[in-house]
């Protein structure tokens, strides 16, 4: 792998007609060469593309989250849990584009010290870890609930009565610049609890799987997840309920207002027409909160829409329900199978195991990757679902003020502005509010975001290399290895897909996401909307899925994604219902069309294009 | 007469009878008992052997030979050789050894649905005096043996073939009794080999035990076994029983019957067969599966002959054709995958510490 030569990060590409682009995005993100010492520490490191969470440039206020866990990791590795070899993770922009890289301790000599605080403080988290599970969903609740309850107000024309009243003794300008902040502040702590568990679960993940292959050189990741996987993982509880209220459609007998109903606002009118029609509508509202706060997409992006933004998302897949319930087909989830193939792989592969050691190894390690597993599933309705759709939505709301006083003219132009430039404008915003005097945005920021739409559409236009700098012996952090899979096998087909994407397509690679041959007509759906279009055998090739796309599992024969790796949702989903899925190809909703045929190999990420 | 004590059905055979039956037929028993398709056939027991050479007033004839033979002495030895083995194979088998012989060949003819079914004769050793089971046999397997005087010539020469000049020559060195060495012979059904190969209950390039690996070509194993040709390769996981990997070789050879003269002969794979996949995937999953059960019997890991026939175009059956315990794998120390440690978080650190080779 010596032959490995990334380009050097400050001789990356740069796009006429962005200059200035750096604006847009912390200053402390940028590669920079005037100093020369974080210029040789940019050089030496080894800086790989995040298009695992981003596979589109960084809108200026989402990188909210980029900053939010750019934080969060890195501190639990260097400050609180002391990783003993590794510290946090580094992040740089580049035409819009994350790049990060892991930092290794330097010093050796800090390792036995760093180790033994480690498994003092890490060690009683492991120990304790359904006790502080069962508070951090507690806390996770708690913010949830702060943040729906945040009230973000619009300044009046003139206070109410009641300020004097009640001698409150503040105005509603300051009450705005201060629910701003707080949006912003539980926005932030949502992500320091976010990785308070997940980096202890990825490690204790990541020596099971080092274990498992160590003993068994040919065993497949895939077989290593399936051992610990979740069975009663919430990620499936949305579609869950859908198929309980498609279930209780028909038993009501309102089953016929679901199909030809028309869009989710007529349903649910005309199921307030009727008795039962009710009763129905009093389960879909409870199932709303919190199920339908599933995204539609991964949920770091503000257009990720959730379900209870386009109800029709929820209701037209539950239509496919309806249909195969009516059909005498069976829709539950084979979970039953699921389990007995988790235990015999267990069983199996413990049988096969040579020596007395190595099974009390297997039970050590396999008792701590069961325990943490469930919260790697889980954390991500809490935050990147539920937290996050919320989050959005309040963030509109504040946009729509902006939008009131001329500062921006489209809500969704928010995205486009900083939030620590958010919070400046409302400055300038309550300020003139308060003063009777004109404010200066509307002079500023709907130019300014012209100038970055047209930037962001040619980042868009612009491919990322997938990794900068110089490629390190060894890693360390178990995030870079189990999230982003970096190994030299990973690197050798960056290189790889790159000699495809230049030549004739005959032939595409992606991870093994879940095993098995098949070959089938695709069906390109770019967003969950379109998969009312899947017809039945197909195979859905989409950018990433989430749980909302849970129904289309029940049609398709496979699965293919731009984005993933192994434990990603599709991969997750396909592997219990046993179809083959390949995922993270990088571009296969770009380079294959519908109606195409292809062939994909679920155990070795290739696909053959055939026609 | 209790005709079992002369012959026995391959499925009455077990471990057991080494001394009886021999190892290839004691091994060909256990398969059997394990429910592994064994193409079906008959021992013809030690206690036979014992009958000819007393009825042909041989036991004290080859006794006498063998007495005081200098092993050093190459010429005496192969002498001694070429007498005894030549007194043998012109010896007559008494009509009611012949009788019972006979009748155990028409019934395996008749379930073979063939007449004069074509049939492999193979010595089956109780040769614990050699250090290889495959010597005593190694001259001597007849394929392609149709007929019952064809047989009976057969079986004679398996039966001289315990008095080659290097088996008298080892026995002498070792200080062995000649008359305690007996030898039983396998009467086999032949099969056609469509496709066949060798395969191995873990991967011999990685030692990995959930894995089966299974190399195959058209026709006879020889081609494979021989290592004439690169064969196609399967790998399956024996838990899942999911295909892993396959690697389609380019086939050059292959060994098969002439429908003419029933002689096994070697020729060229029709360019069109030469780089398509030699087994069908239900076939391989079939052999996986029989593999597992075979390692399960024995408790080890094997490497397995193993053959399909077809009698129809599209449909195949699956034999197995011998199977001995792996030697390479098996034969390395056991050391523990990782240093055993007091709990969890300890590897967890030790883990971490090492962490992952990139390049």
């Amino acid at each position: 792998m010596a032959d490995l030569k990334f380009p050097s990060p400050h001789e990356a590409e740069r796009i006429a007609g962005t200059e200035g682009w750096e604006r847009m995005y912390p200053y402390h993100y940028q590669f920079s060469t005037d100093d020369p010492l974080r210029k040789k520490y940019e050089e030496g490191m080894f800086w790989f593309y995040d298009g695992l969470h981003y596979p589109e440039p960084m809108y200026p206020f989402d990188m909210i989250w980029d900053e939010a866990w750019f934080l969060a990791l890195s501190q639990y590795n260097t400050r609180i849990f002391i990783v003993p070899p590794a510290l946090g993770i580094d992040h740089r922009i580049h035409n819009g584009y994350i790049y990060i890289t892991p930092l290794p301790v330097a010093n050796p000599e800090d390792i036995p010290k760093r180790a033994e605080l480690f498994m003092k403080r890490a060690g009683y988290y492991y120990q304790n870890w359904d006790r502080l599970h069962d508070q951090w969903e507690e806390k996770m609740r708690s913010i949830i609930k702060k943040l729906a309850d945040l009230e973000i107000p619009v300044p009046p024309e003139m206070e109410d009565e009641s300020v004097v009243t009640e001698g409150l003794g503040v105005s509603t300008g300051y009450k705005l610049l201060k629910a701003y902040d707080e949006l912003i502040d539980l926005g932030i702590l949502a992500w320091q609890y976010h990785f308070e568990f997940l980096n202890l679960g990825y490690a204790a993940y990541v020596i099971f799987v080092d274990f498992c292959t160590k003993a068994f050189p040919d065993i497949p990741l895939q077989k290593i997840t399936q051992m610990v996987g979740g069975i009663d993982v919430i990620i499936y509880q949305p579609d869950e309920e859908l198929k309980k209220l498609a279930k209780l459609a028909i038993d009501l007998g309102v089953d016929e207002t679901v199909m030809t109903g028309g869009s989710a606002d007529s349903v649910l009118k005309e199921m307030e027409g009727s008795d039962k029609g009710k009763k129905w509508l009093e389960a879909f509202n409870a199932a709303r909160d919190p199920w339908f706060y599933v995204s539609t997409g991964t949920g770091w992006y503000h257009h990720d829409a959730c379900w209870n933004d386009d109800l029709d998302i929820p209701v037209s897949a539950m239509r496919i329900y309806v249909e195969k319930l009516r059909k005498g087909e069976n829709i539950e989830r084979p979970t039953a199978k699921v389990r007995e193939e988790r235990d015999r792989l267990i069983t199996e592969y413990r049988a096969l195991l040579k020596t007395d050691e190595d099974r009390q190894t297997y039970d050590q390690l396999l008792g701590t990757a069961k325990t943490v597993f469930p919260y790697v599933e889980n954390h991500l309705f809490y935050v990147e679902h539920w937290f996050h759709s919320l989050f959005w939505n309040k963030m509109r709301e504040v946009a729509r003020i902006m939008v009131e006083h001329k500062f921006i003219n489209d809500v969704e132009d928010v995205w486009y502005m900083k939030r620590s430039e958010i919070k400046e404008a409302l400055w300038d915003l309550v300020t003139g509010w308060a003063t009777g005097s004109n404010s200066r945005g509307p002079l500023v920021w709907p130019k300014e975001i012209a100038w970055r739409k047209q930037c962001m559409e040619k980042f868009r236009k612009w491919t990322p290399p997938d990794a900068m700098g110089t490629v390190p012996e060894t890693i360390s952090e178990p995030f870079t290895i189990v999230l982003w899979g970096i190994t030299s096998a990973s690197m050798a087909q960056w290189a790889r897909l790159k000699s495809i994407a230049s030549g004739d397509l005959t032939k595409m690679i992606g991870f093994p996401g879940s095993p098995g041959i098949v070959e089938g007509t695709v069906r390109v759906c770019r967003t969950v909307k379109e998969i009312g279009e899947l017809q039945e055998g197909e195979i859905l090739v989409a950018p990433t899925t989430s749980p909302s796309w849970a129904p289309a599992f029940q049609k398709i024969k496979a699965a293919v994604t731009d984005v993933g790796g192994v434990m990603c949702h599709a991969a997750i989903v396909c592997r219990e219902y046993g179809l083959p899925a390949v995922v993270g190809t990088g571009s296969a909703t770009s380079m294959l069309k519908t109606g195409q045929r292809i062939k994909l190999d679920g155990s070795t990420g290739e696909i053959d294009i055939l026609s | 007469m209790d005709i079992s004590k002369y012959v026995l059905l391959f499925e009455e055979c077990d471990l057991s009878m080494i001394q009886k039956v021999g190892g290839k037929c004691a091994s060909l028993g256990e398969l059997m008992k394990a429910r592994i398709p064994v193409p079906p056939g008959f021992a013809i027991t030690t206690a036979a052997y014992e009958l000819f050479l007393d009825e042909n007033g041989l036991t004290q004839e080859v006794a006498a030979r063998l007495k005081n033979l200098d092993e050093s002495r190459v010429d005496e030895i192969n002498q001694a050789s070429s007498e005894i083995r030549a007194s043998i194979e012109a010896g007559t088998i008494s009509e009611r050894l012949e009788d019972i012989i006979a009748e155990q060949y028409r019934s395996l003819a008749k379930r073979a649905r063939t007449p004069a079914a074509p049939v492999a004769v193979r010595s089956s050793a109780t040769a614990e005096d050699l250090p290889d089971a495959s010597f005593a046999g190694q001259q001597d397997t007849f394929l392609w043996v149709r007929g019952v005087d064809d047989l009976f010539d057969k079986i004679r020469k398996c039966w001289s073939s315990l008095f080659t000049a290097r088996a008298i020559s080892y026995r002498t060195k070792m200080g062995f009794d000649h008359s305690k060495v007996l030898l039983s012979v396998a009467v086999q059904k032949m099969v056609r080999s469509f496709t066949a190969g060798v395969m191995f209950t873990l991967n011999p390039s990685t030692g990995d035990a959930a894995t089966v690996v299974i190399d195959s070509n058209w026709g006879y194993g020889e081609s494979v076994v021989s290592g004439e040709v690169t064969p196609d390769q399967f790998q399956v996981n024996k838990i899942t029983m999911e295909v892993v990997k396959k690697t389609v070789s380019d086939k050059a050879i292959y060994y098969t019957t002439d429908p003419e003269t029933d002689e096994v002969k070697k020729l060229e794979v029709e360019t069109e067969r030469r780089t398509s996949q030699s087994l069908l995937d239900a076939e391989i999953i079939e052999l996986a599966k029989m593999a597992k059960l075979i390692e399960k019997h024995y408790g080890k890991p094997m490497d397995i002959e193993w053959a399909t026939e077809k009698s129809l175009p599209y449909k195949g059956e699956v034999f197995i054709l011998q199977s001995r315990p792996e030697t390479v794998w098996s034969q390395k120390e056991v050391k523990p995958v990782m240093e055993p440690k007091k709990s969890a978080i300890e590897h967890i650190v030790a883990g971490l510490i090492a962490g992952k080779k990139v390049r």
